[in-house]
């Protein structure tokens, strides 16, 4: 069956070579085995509800469609389930190869403004999901336990060392207020 | 008298900031089947894989082994009730002992703080150290509070058994370690399509788009009522817990169509079995209840109030 609305060919004037062999350095080493069977979309719950379609970004990486792969916002649906992962026959591991693209795409600065904000949050506080409210605690206390657990919310120190780490590899600079999101 | 087992409690971020009846059930939990947990002093997030793992590789790898050298000094085995920071930790403590690269870049960071990894120690989940360490049928003459008639529906999640070819645990297909564990307490399994799909909160989706990871959830919960409904969800991972309960009041927001089941960790169901008061571990704290200000189905879950 094919679609009533007209498709545009894939432009491929500038392919970027290099894109394949940063995503293969970045965690994703075994794109090239991917022989484009589907399996992966096939079994993927984010493509069964959006248009993410790890097929197509796959393909779209090994034509050197740098840009098209690190931009899309849809790069962002997958859940990491690794579904695609067990049942790909090529063991291509298309999970591994979505976090490389994206790990290039962060590089590249494409971040979401509220990713950017998880990250700052453990880079301030040692977790994610830290515990920034006294009704957390007071919710601990209900429980019988002590308000503060003993993990980096009780130890500042753990703090200053994930700072000197993201210092060190720069995810600080990566993860920092751009001035454009300042307004 | 055998020594008992240690592990070092590796407690994440929502365990202890978000649902901390996890954390006092599994402390019962353990102490019953005579196993000790360890303070981990200072382990920071995981860092959660999908989302670290996803913006920046090195430093993912770097922060997790810094937790991992936390347990490194006295070589006691970690453990963790959450498949993410289990993901976190044992794919780090897995790459880290096979890729030279990787560890070379890591330990040039944990440098700066005077850390070093060294591949000592093993990485293990609260499922792990209850069916391997405790076993089935230590856990089955704990129980003193059968589910007799309890209609469990599982979530196992993803990143305890996916890949399931580098992790070894189980065939992800076809999980048995989750439904044998909840069996020992008398409950009854409820079979349901979408039981082995993800909640949908992973890999930073429910920070990039919360609609879209809720619609995975809807999802769940909609195959469970097809399947005839269940009187529980039970999962090994507080993340899930998180979007299937809170998830509840946000679906209602969301789509409008409101859903009313009770979740469990794994840890919450046994303390249950094993006979503590549902307030001695605060069930009725779950986010759901507190937001709803409403309580648990108390006898759908068998307990008499």
């Amino acid at each position: 069956m094919t679609s009533a609305e007209e498709k545009p060919p894939i432009v491929l004037d500038e392919p970027d070579r290099e894109f394949v062999e940063m995503i293969k350095r970045t965690g994703g080493p075994n794109i090239q085995s991917c022989y484009q069977c589907g399996t992966c979309s096939g079994s993927c719950p984010a493509g069964a509800r959006t248009n993410f379609l790890v097929r197509g970004i796959i393909r779209k990486a090994l034509l050197g469609m740098k840009q098209e792969c690190i931009s899309a916002p849809e790069l962002w649906y997958c859940t990491t389930c690794y579904t695609c992962t067990d049942r790909c026959p090529q063991d291509v591991k298309p999970t591994d190869v979505i976090k490389a693209i994206r790990n290039i795409a962060v590089q590249e600065g494409y971040m979401l403004q509220n990713h950017q904000k998880v990250a700052q949050k453990v880079l301030e506080t040692g977790h994610a999901v830290p515990l920034d409210k006294e009704s957390w605690q007071k919710l601990r206390e209900k429980v019988g336990l002590e308000p503060i657990p003993p993990n980096a919310s009780r130890f500042p120190e753990a703090i200053a060392d994930v700072v000197k780490i993201a210092k060190k590899t720069h995810f600080d600079k990566l993860v920092e207020d751009k001035d454009e999101d300042e307004e | 008298m055998p020594k008992r087992p240690a592990f070092y409690h590796f407690l994440g971020c929502i365990i202890p900031h978000r649902y901390p009846s996890i954390e006092k059930a599994t402390r019962l939990v353990f102490e019953d089947l005579d196993m000790d947990l360890l303070d981990m002093e200072g382990a920071t997030c995981c860092p959660a894989p999908g989302v670290f793992g996803s913006f920046e590789r090195i430093t993912w790898a770097t922060i997790a082994a810094r937790n991992l050298t936390i347990a490194e000094e006295t070589g006691h085995p970690i453990t963790t009730g959450c498949n993410g920071c289990f993901a976190s930790l044992w794919d780090a403590n897995y790459e880290l002992k096979h890729d030279e690269d990787l560890r070379e870049a890591v330990n040039a960071g944990l440098k700066e703080i005077d850390r070093e990894f060294k591949g000592t120690i093993e990485v293990t989940h609260y499922v792990d150290a209850l069916y391997n360490t405790a076993g089935l049928e230590k856990m089955r003459k704990r129980v003193v509070r059968p589910m007799k008639g309890v209609r469990m529906a599982l979530h196992p999640g993803c990143h305890f058994m996916r890949p399931k070819l580098l992790k070894k645990k189980e065939d992800s297909e076809r999980p048995h370690i989750l439904k044998d564990i909840s069996l020992t307490t008398g409950g009854e399994y409820v079979p349901y399509k979408d039981e082995l799909m993800c909640c949908g909160a992973g890999g930073a989706v429910r920070t990039a788009d919360i609609k879209i990871a809720l619609d995975f959830t809807k999802q769940k919960f909609e195959s469970i009522q097809a399947a005839g409904g269940a009187d529980m969800i039970v999962t090994p991972c507080p993340f899930c817990e998180l979007q299937l309960d809170l998830g509840q009041v946000e679906i209602e927001k969301h789509f409008g169509v409101k859903f009313e089941f009770d979740v469990l960790h794994i840890s919450e169901l046994l303390a249950l079995a094993f006979g503590h008061d549902p307030d001695e571990f605060g069930l009725d704290t779950h986010l759901q209840y507190m937001q709803r200000k409403t309580e648990p189905h108390w006898e759908q879950l068998g307990i008499k109030r």
